[in-house]
């Protein structure tokens, strides 16, 4: 298990800017710290082995720590909400509860923790409930005997009179089922009085008194009221109606329009006190509410079937431990991957007593009067290191080992990502509830964006992929003498098209399969601006995201409609409520990555990895130089990862998808096993020769071409490209092929263009 | 009805797995895998690495998480191809009822 971890407060930082670090201890009250130059993350013996370069700064030292813990699940809190419990008051929501099972869940609330006193609405083994405390010591609970179903839609109303102690509580389905019975109305009158001390309107969580918000709500609430008055049901019907009852205006204490405002963290009250809502830990917004018909699938133009907003407990945003450890960054720093390397002790069999906390050091944000920089750019795909944060489909979805080929692997940080579920998932996983993480954040531990982290699906050897895996071009870039500067996603959505200027030549990681808008189109004008991209990876420019405009390092994405989805966005929730853009594949938005790098998505498969096999192109006179010194028919048969060159992810040219006539196939790969399987978004009808061993498009091409302005393309096509570099003492034709192309691409002459 | 498991027709794929645990394999064998792989009680088998490229052992993960993973304290394999093969026998048993008294390695 992994004793001691740590999450630093940005991923990119400049030169005399400060980083700070959050560090937790499992045991123990002391740590040592130190900044490391991060060179090779990966332990294989076959390999390099770990490289970290010491770099002495005023962060080396002895700290203090202690276990930090995190208060995870998504909430809204509104303070301005008057203590409810001196008169009547009714509750009323569209809920669509998504675990009703799960017990002593909390609607909305004014508990005060201290006191254990208030009132509190919720649903518990699926029933609807009135909790009712007062501070007289006496207590009250009633509840419906009717459990409501799984991911349907409910109408409730809970009425509390504290004069004379009636209470009402209403649940109505929205659509009935012969012999469910999930409906039910109780009246009656209680005994106790609720306390009426201050305690801050809750939904969808309920204070604890060690400070936490717990007993959380799991599903959708929509339209949530609070009306002076004990009413019943035909009130609710009023105000749902179209144009609402204005008799009954009086009567609103808050009236909470999830539909506005969806791309921020407020939750707009409506009515005429303006009890506006702030929403914590990103509960998912742009959400359909229970009366949407289909008719309209953009929550921007029809808004008023998007009143829902899906909450859960084991959403997190921002874990918010205490900084342990700030590090000024000296204004000499060479831009490159860096890390807090953290320990605790000696590690053993059992326990994990260290870890590297990484980082990037990106150039300065404003150059100096003849300053010169390398022109070389490597671009960290923090994007999608993110959106694979703490990636756990190896725990929650069942299955994962089919997909793999062999054995799932678990070393003391997955042990410690299944015993921590706090941490949050990843996009690629499931909330509690079944439906899918659509916001990932940065502001937390991640566990797999860490060198020394060894993969589920890193493929058989070295099992690297994403962070780990790019360091292996670190490694190469480092063993090379190569200068560059190290940008990342993040800066260049924040800095577009001025980020990648001064630069000649860009080098993608392994994986650059996340962009914002902002990211493609200063890709797309650098490229056709002369830039030469040298793409080092597989599966690139795939999914669209969103960055939230207020909220630094979080992004969102909708798996919509197509492509590799673990899971599945529900209709009518394809539009990314961060900024109101249609989400999912860059592919459907007319968009593929072909037009961006020339290749575009063909194949996966996480087992072993094959080779290329030299194409007739290599031989073309605009490209002979590529193979200069590789005389090999046969490219890449060995590697880190899954030991060869190609594999885990592949590309491949595909005209029709946009990719540019003049690109030049230099190599393809071959001899992939069966578990190499052709994307889903690559066929209508499935046919029965998915894997490699059977489908002659399951391939990678290596890919060359020039630009009208210049500039060139190159495309390795496989995630498993860069796991070669290092082989033989970095003396190898994928190597060699490498710098081949690198030398070229530095050189400022122009490509020829006719 | 899906494919079951027959010890008589499905034996050869015994020993190619034997040989190669880990790589591509012919359709009959990943048949049998994809059997042997698919375990609707939600339970998992994992490998549990205790030295990177060094130890490893078995662990048992439940289908609820809020039960702990069990970990074996024995065998401790030196490489994932010797854990394959433990695992590709115990479930060999389990659903053929017969065992395989072969070693990986000859």
């Amino acid at each position: 298990m992994l004793k001691i971890t740590g999450y630093p407060d940005r991923y990119s930082v400049a030169p005399g800017e400060t980083i700070a670090f959050k560090i937790s201890l499992e045991e123990g009250d002391r740590f040592d710290a130190r900044i490391v130059r991060v060179v090779h993350g990966d332990c294989n013996p076959a390999g390099p082995g770990l490289k970290f370069r010491h770099v002495p700064s005023n962060a080396d030292g002895s700290y203090l720590g202690r276990a930090q813990r995190i208060d995870a699940g998504s909430f809204m809190r509104a303070d301005t909400v008057p203590p409810l419990g001196t008169t009547a008051f009714t509750f009323f929501a569209v809920i669509w509860p998504t675990l009703p099972a799960r017990a002593d869940q909390t609607l909305a609330c004014q508990w005060n923790p201290r006191s254990n006193t208030g009132w509190r609405v919720g649903v518990d083994a699926g029933r609807l409930f009135l909790a009712v405390a007062g501070a007289d010591g006496t207590a009250a609970l009633v509840m419906t005997d009717a459990a409501m179903q799984r991911r349907q839609w409910y109408r409730i109303l809970v009425a509390l009179d504290p004069a004379t102690g009636r209470y009402r509580i209403d649940q109505q389905p929205i659509r009935h089922y012969a012999h469910v019975v999930d409906s039910a109305l109780l009246d009656g009158t209680l005994a106790v009085r609720p306390d009426t001390s201050a305690a801050p309107f809750v939904l969808a969580g309920c204070p604890s008194a060690d400070g936490r918000m717990d007993r959380h709500f799991d599903g959708k609430i929509d339209g949530p009221m609070l009306l002076a008055g004990l009413h019943d049901r035909s009130v609710h019907d009023r105000l749902l109606g179209v144009p609402a009852a204005d008799d009954l205006a009086g009567a609103i204490i808050a009236r909470w329009d999830f539909a506005r405002l969806p791309d921020t963290i407020i939750a707009v009250d409506i009515g005429p006190s303006r009890h506006h809502g702030t929403l914590v830990h990103l509960p998912a917004r742009g959400m359909k509410g229970w009366n949407w018909t289909g008719e309209e699938h953009d929550f921007k133009r029809k808004p008023e079937h998007y009143g829902a907003i899906h909450f859960h407990h084991d959403d997190l945003y921002d874990a918010g431990w205490d900084t342990s450890v700030v590090f000024t960054v000296p204004v000499d720093l060479p831009s490159g991957p860096y890390a807090l390397h953290v320990s605790a002790g000696p590690s053993d069999e059992t326990a994990t007593r260290e870890d590297y906390i990484a980082f990037f050091v990106r150039p300065p944000r404003a150059r100096k009067p003849g300053e010169t920089r390398p022109p070389l750019a490597l671009l960290a795909p923090t994007a999608a290191y993110m959106a694979y944060a703490n990636h756990g489909e190896h725990i929650t979805a069942r299955g994962a080992e089919l997909q793999m080929g062999r054995l799932l692997t678990f070393g003391h940080a997955d042990l410690y990502l299944y015993a921590h579920p706090e941490l949050g998932g990843s996009l690629y996983d499931t909330h509690a509830d079944g439906s899918g993480v659509c916001y990932s954040s940065r502001l937390r531990p991640v566990l797999n964006f860490s060198p020394r982290y060894h993969s589920w699906l890193g493929g058989h050897g070295s099992a690297l992929y994403q962070y780990n895996a790019d360091t292996h071009l670190f490694d190469w870039l480092d063993h090379q003498g190569i200068a560059y500067d190290l940008i990342t996603d993040e800066d260049l959505h924040e800095q577009g098209y001025d980020l990648l200027a001064p630069y000649r030549v860009v080098m993608t990681g392994t994986h650059p399969e996340y962009h914002s808008t902002s990211m493609w189109d200063a890709m797309k004008a650098w490229i056709d601006r002369g830039g030469r991209l040298m793409y080092m990876g597989g599966n690139g420019w795939y999914w669209r995201i969103a960055f939230h405009s207020e909220l630094p390092g979080v992004i969102e994405l909708r798996r919509a409609e197509d492509g590799i989805r673990t899971w599945i966005a529900e209709p009518g929730e394809y539009y990314q409520s961060f900024n109101g853009e249609y989400g999912g594949l860059w592919r459907r938005v007319g968009r593929p990555p072909n037009m961006m790098c020339g290749v575009g998505f063909i194949a996966q498969g996480f087992d072993i990895s094959s080779y290329y096999r030299r194409a007739p192109d290599a031989d073309n006179p605009r490209a002979a130089w590529i193979f200069a010194g590789v005389a090999d028919q046969i490219i890449g048969d060995f590697g880190l990862i899954g030991g060869g060159a190609a594999g885990i992810e592949l590309d491949c040219l595909s005209p029709d998808l946009g990719a540019p006539p003049n690109m030049l196939r230099l190599a393809s790969s071959e001899g992939h096993s069966p578990m190499m399987i052709l994307v889903n978004e690559e066929f209508g009808v499935v046919p029965p020769n998915l894997g490699g061993d059977l489908n002659p498009r399951v391939r990678a091409d290596l890919a060359f071409g020039e630009t009208p302005s210049g500039g060139a393309l190159f495309a390795t096509s496989s995630i498993a490209w860069c796991g070669s570099l290092s082989h033989n003492g970095y003396e190898n034709n994928v190597s060699r092929i490498t710098w081949n192309v690198l030398q070229r691409f530095l050189d400022p002459a122009p490509f020829p263009v006719r | 009805m899906v494919y079951r498991i027959d010890p008589d027709k499905d034996r050869p794929y015994v020993e190619e797995f034997r040989r190669c645990p880990i790589g591509a394999h012919s359709p009959g064998l990943m048949r049998v895998l994809t059997v042997m792989r698919n375990d609707p009680s939600g339970h998992q088998v994992i490998l549990v690495c205790r030295k990177p490229f060094a130890e490893w052992v078995l662990g048992h993960m439940p289908p609820d998480r809020a039960d702990p993973i069990v970990l074996e304290q024995a065998p401790v394999f030196t490489s994932r191809e010797a854990a394959e093969w433990e695992v590709f026998c115990r479930r060999w048993r389990a659903l053929t009822g017969e065992s395989i008294n072969q070693p990986l390695h000859d």
